[in-house]
């Protein structure tokens, strides 16, 4: 089952690739020596999270998540642009 | 403070965001979706208003006070249930309706639709005054 067909291969390949750069992400929003680096790391981790959504209805075959796809990426813009406001005030 | 990208950006944005919370207000009853997640991201359009350029003309936008609307919504759900309490059944019993337009297929419309609409409205309602009291500080 797992891994039979090209498209699961690739998804496999994709996901771990993904998780890794998740993990990455996280050490940046952890150890993040500034807020702007923090927040930075936050937005990617949202674009990342995204990427993972797509890709896991790829490969469960089930179109339905798109739509959690799409309202993460609506809504993870909005939460960039308040911590960008947030930061331009100077709350540090 | 106001970016002329971000106050561009909305003007597009703001619409999409109504047309997808719509859609996902109108699926809810046979896939995910329904009025809580749709009144979220109708909140979340206004919010974004609200960020980009100003409360003040957040609320002009919306007309009404969130308050009105909140308690509009509660009014509409609470019409849905009693439709049933004429026709003699149990409050909140769904009662549907189907209409057949010969060459496209049928729609069907229920009270649990209306529900859906007046949690929408409730949802939109009492994010709204939450946030915009809270951006007004």
């Amino acid at each position: 089952m797992m891994f039979s067909t090209f498209e699961s291969l690739a998804g496999g390949i994709a996901l771990a690739l993904l998780s890794s750069a998740l993990f990455v992400a996280f050490f940046r929003l952890a150890r993040g020596p500034s807020l702007p680096d923090r927040v930075v790391a936050l937005d990617l981790i949202s674009t990342i999270s995204v990427a993972i959504i797509a890709v896991y209805t790829i490969i469960t075959d089930t179109p339905v998540l798109l739509d959690v796809a799409i309202v993460l990426a609506l809504i993870a813009f909005l939460g960039t642009v308040a911590f960008a406001r947030y930061l331009e005030k100077g709350v540090s | 403070m106001t970016s002329l990208i971000l106050s561009t950006a909305t003007r597009f944005l703001l619409p999409l965001f109504l047309l997808f919370s719509i859609f996902i207000l109108f699926r809810g009853h046979n896939q995910p979706g329904g009025g809580f997640v749709g009144g979220l991201i109708a909140a979340a359009a206004f919010a974004l208003h609200a960020i980009a350029y100003d409360v003040k003309r957040t609320r002009r936008l919306l007309g009404i006070d969130p308050r009105n609307l909140s308690a509009l919504g509660l009014l509409v759900a609470m019409g849905s249930g009693m439709i049933s309490l004429f026709l003699g059944e149990p409050f909140m019993t769904g009662q549907w309706l189907t209409l057949s337009f010969w060459p496209v297929g049928q729609l069907e419309i229920g009270t649990p639709l209306f529900f859906d609409v007046g949690v929408y409205l409730v949802v939109i309602g009492i994010t709204l005054t939450i946030i915009l009291s809270l951006a007004e500080e």
